[in-house]
């Protein structure tokens, strides 16, 4: 620390920030400081404290004790206004919440401008056209002109996540803090939002980057904080030793090797696909899954990988294609038909396609199997708290009990309720989108070992994500999926990441 | 996540969070007058009135209170069926007319028996609400809107036959004929019979009312419409039929605000053509102070039973003490506005009224 305070100013600097909800203390006392032209990396397991660190930041919360510095001199922040004022400026995960539907992605891109008067009160659109043109430039956004005068609601995900974080960069802030900014986007998309935070760096903001994402992390970041129960316990320049700040993150809990060793493959045949057609414009698909392995399909956004699971649950049914189950036919019209016969689908986003707002926990887990439940159409409660109590204890699920509303779970904890009450239900057919989206990596870890199991005992697991790792870590046959085809199918053992990767990105160019 | 047409939702918007003093102390106070508020309210209107009016706490007015709250409360109920899957029947008022002239034509134009009556009543009902099913499921209109049509299609359909006429006995047909028929004295009897010292709507009343209780809270079909109403597409992807579930709880609101039209009937004893013009308003309020009493959060029925009994409290202490109609109207108006503060505005967990995807 005392070579620390021979630098004069710091563009953010944090002192003894705590916070308590009711009797709960989230935050403990957090010092931190952010330079200049600098990337500092945020990390910490769900729970951890990180989310109320970045609303106080926002103006989202009040804090409850201690400083923050702004360029040295005390600031407060105690509203969103407030914060922009003090030159904090904070892209949140919900990007849609920062995008304003209806008008054009011009438009949004000078919105600040327009909402402060300081463009022409009566203009073309065509008007701002050269402003917007300008500004897309300096940002490097390689956006053509069609692209800046249409709805800034047709914007795919990863063009929407540029235009949030280049309205960011317009507002000049000092400080800019990025949480989970790629969480939706592919590799490739990542890649070009990497440039853009580079170019703020570059510009001399100081970026406080909050992922759950280690490789992006050693790539992107100068400098690393750990935070875990409310404190910070590791402070890293570069070189960046993630391996010390995983074990900081988790504490006692020993950090997750990917064992490569018990992978093994079954030739049980559960589900055939013929001639299914999963995309607008992508040729027909054949494919095998098997019961007793778990199968990882790894692509881009937008490559089938959602439409393959919700096709086989019956949700949004394949364009066109035949499914045998078990050998029979099988033709699923609505979601139930996928429950009915044991084919579960854990959805992509848990948020608004598997929590109930204001449920308990029994009443989520029970939801799809109320007629295993209820006798004559009665519930019984007995049974639907003890088969609650069960996922609880199967995976570790921290609750006060089978009556804690799930809203107030941790998003690890919720994704394990909705994991575990499928693998509750006597599983045959398991899909899982996207398992890990937003869940700490000890969670992350337990789920992986929980598909496993369930693989182990029998059921075809297939699980979806965009992230290799996730998937060399779960999967026991490895398919790569591009633009609604198989471009790779092999056992995970005889596969490696950059062959995964170089058969992701090949096909696709 | 498409959202077509009105909402009720109150939107999550980011809420600051108290600090530990006002945690303790504002929003303990807080829940607390959301919890228990409407109940406070109700004991002191009843003691007050008590005190003051000589003729409040008599069993006769006690029971007279009671039977008026029973036509509002089985409406409630029933629109508390709508409120669980995260609608609203806005055509539960018209519909109770409808029940209304229904039995009067039946008996009076075509002197037909009371129990013919209740059966054309409680078939008509149904078919209004699978009509409204039909609308919001399988149309997807909106549910707000598709009643409110609804609510203008009864309101005008029922006029035709009667030529904008109320039915009353003895009155000239449009032919220039004498209605032939009247209310028998078995139908006048729904509202006039007793079960020992209890009146009937009034059993009828607190059956309904167990009878939803136990739908809503311990049977399967009750659970997965309030799954339906909190979170449709996470209800979907749990394999639940969405559409039919939905569909179903219009279909048990009409149910009900047939049977309320049918003690409503009885009471008045003509098929006026104004009758059940002001239920939509008292059903609204007390399945909405049945939504945040006691701090249930979402609709229920022992909510509603209560809301309705307040408003019977009210209305009964107000014309006590000489206050004219019109200043019911008032008291009915306020009490919907404060349910509703209670529900939006003061209540952390927000009372969400998710519409149609």
């Amino acid at each position: 620390m005392t070579s620390d305070q021979a630098l004069p100013r710091y563009a953010l600097e944090l002192r003894g920030i705590e916070k308590s909800f009711g009797t709960n203390q989230v935050l403990k006392g957090v010092s931190l400081t952010l330079e200049a032209g600098q990337i500092t990396a945020l990390l910490g397991a769900n729970g951890a404290g990180k989310s109320t660190l970045i609303k106080i930041l926002a103006g989202a919360y009040d804090r409850g004790a201690g400083e923050i510095l702004v360029g040295g001199d005390p600031v407060e922040i105690t509203s969103p206004l407030s914060a922009a004022h003090a030159g904090v400026h904070t892209v949140h995960q919900r990007i849609d919440e920062s995008i304003i539907p209806g008008l054009t992605v011009a438009e949004n891109l000078l919105f600040e401008e327009l909402a402060r008067g300081e463009l022409p009160v009566i203009g073309s659109l065509r008007g701002l056209l050269p402003k917007a043109r300008a500004m897309a430039e300096t940002l490097n956004l390689q956006w053509s002109d069609a692209k800046l005068m249409s709805d800034a609601f047709e914007l795919g995900i990863a063009d929407a996540q540029l235009l949030v974080l280049a309205r960011a960069f317009v507002k000049a802030p000092k400080v800019l803090v990025l949480d989970e900014p790629t969480s939706t986007l592919s590799q490739a998309e990542a890649e070009r939002l990497f440039g853009l935070v580079g170019q703020m760096r570059s510009q001399g903001v100081a970026i406080l980057y909050v992922s759950h994402h280690l490789s992006e992390i050693q790539t992107l970041a100068d400098k690393l904080v750990v935070l875990r129960d409310g404190l910070i316990k590791d402070r890293q320049s570069t070189p960046l030793d993630m391996g010390e700040a995983v074990r900081s993150m988790l504490g006692e809990a020993v950090a997750v090797e990917v064992e490569q060793t018990d992978r093994r493959r079954s030739n049980r045949l559960a589900l055939e696909l013929r001639g299914v057609q999963l995309l607008k414009r992508s040729a027909p698909l054949d494919l095998d899954l098997n019961y007793g392995e778990v199968t990882g399909v790894v692509g881009l956004l937008g490559a089938g990988k959602s439409e393959l699971a919700r096709g086989i649950f019956g949700v949004e049914p394949f364009r066109s294609g035949t499914i045998r189950f078990d050998g029979l036919p099988y033709a699923p019209r609505r979601a139930g038909d996928g429950v009915n016969r044991g084919i579960y689908l854990v959805p992509e986003n848990r948020a608004a396609e598997a929590m109930l707002p204001g449920w308990s926990l029994a009443g989520t887990v029970s939801l799809p199997f109320l007629t295993k439940v209820s006798a004559g159409g009665v519930i019984n409660r007995r049974s639907e708290r003890s088969r609650a109590k069960k996922v609880i204890d199967e995976f570790s699920v921290v609750t006060t009990g089978p009556d804690q509303l799930v809203d107030a779970l941790s998003g690890g904890n919720q994704q394990k309720v909705v994991v575990g009450r499928w693998m509750s239900g006597d599983p045959k057919v398991v899909l899982m989108d996207e398992p890990f989206r937003g869940v700490d990596i000890g969670a992350r870890h337990d789920l992986s070992l929980k598909a496993r199991d369930a693989a182990a005992r029998g059921a075809c697991v297939v699980v979806f994500s965009s992230d290799i790792e996730e998937i060399r870590e779960v999967a026991d046959r490895i398919l790569v999926m591009v633009e609604g085809q198989i471009a790779l199918d092999r056992t995970a053992t005889e596969v490696d990441a950059d062959a995964i990767m170089t058969s992701m990105s090949e096909v696709s160019r | 996540m498409t959202t077509n047409g009105t909402s009720l939702q109150a939107k999550p918007k980011p809420q600051k969070a108290p600090t530990p003093e006002e945690f303790t102390l504002w929003s303990k106070t807080r829940d607390g007058v959301v919890k228990y508020g409407f109940v406070a309210v109700t004991v002191l209107l009843f003691g007050y009135f008590a005190l003051t009016q000589s003729a409040f706490a008599t069993s006769d007015s006690l029971f007279a209170m009671l039977k008026y709250a029973s036509v509002t409360a089985i409406l409630g109920l029933g629109m508390t069926f709508s409120m669980v899957v995260g609608g609203m029947d806005m055509s539960i008022g018209s519909q109770a007319g409808l029940a209304v002239q229904l039995a009067a034509m039946t008996m009076v134009f075509y002197n037909m028996t009371g129990v013919t009556a209740g059966i054309i009543v409680v078939l008509g009902g149904v078919l209004v609400g699978l009509a409204n099913a039909v609308l919001i499921v399988y149309f997807r209109i909106p549910d707000l809107l598709a009643t409110l049509a609804m609510m203008f299609v009864i309101q005008g359909v029922k006029l035709i036959p009667v030529s904008g006429q109320s039915v009353s006995a003895g009155m000239v047909l449009p032919d220039g004929s004498v209605a032939p028929g009247r209310f028998t004295e078995g139908f006048l009897q729904i509202d006039r019979g007793m079960v020992g010292p209890v009146p009937l709507p009034v059993v009828i009343m607190l059956l309904l009312a167990v009878f939803t209780w136990f739908f809503l809270s311990r049977t399967r079909w009750g659970r997965l419409m309030y799954a339906v109403g909190a979170n449709p597409q996470a209800a979907r992807l749990s394999g639940v039929r969405v559409g039919f579930y939905r569909g179903l709880a219009y279909v048990l609101t009409s149910l009900l605000a047939s049977v309320g039209g049918l003690i409503l009937v009885s009471r008045i004893g003509q098929g006026d053509v104004n009758a059940g013009s002001s239920s939509l308003l008292e059903a609204v309020a007390v399945a909405l102070v049945g939504t945040s009493v006691l701090g249930a959060n979402k609709p229920n029925a022992w909510g509603t039973l209560l809301g309705a009994l307040l408003i019977s409290i009210v209305l009964t202490g107000m014309t006590m003490m000489g206050f004219q109609y019109y200043y019911q109207d008032t008291a009915k108006g306020l009490v919907l506005l404060v349910a509703l503060v209670f529900s939006y505005t003061m209540s952390r967990k927000r009372v969400r009224f998710t519409p149609a995807t």
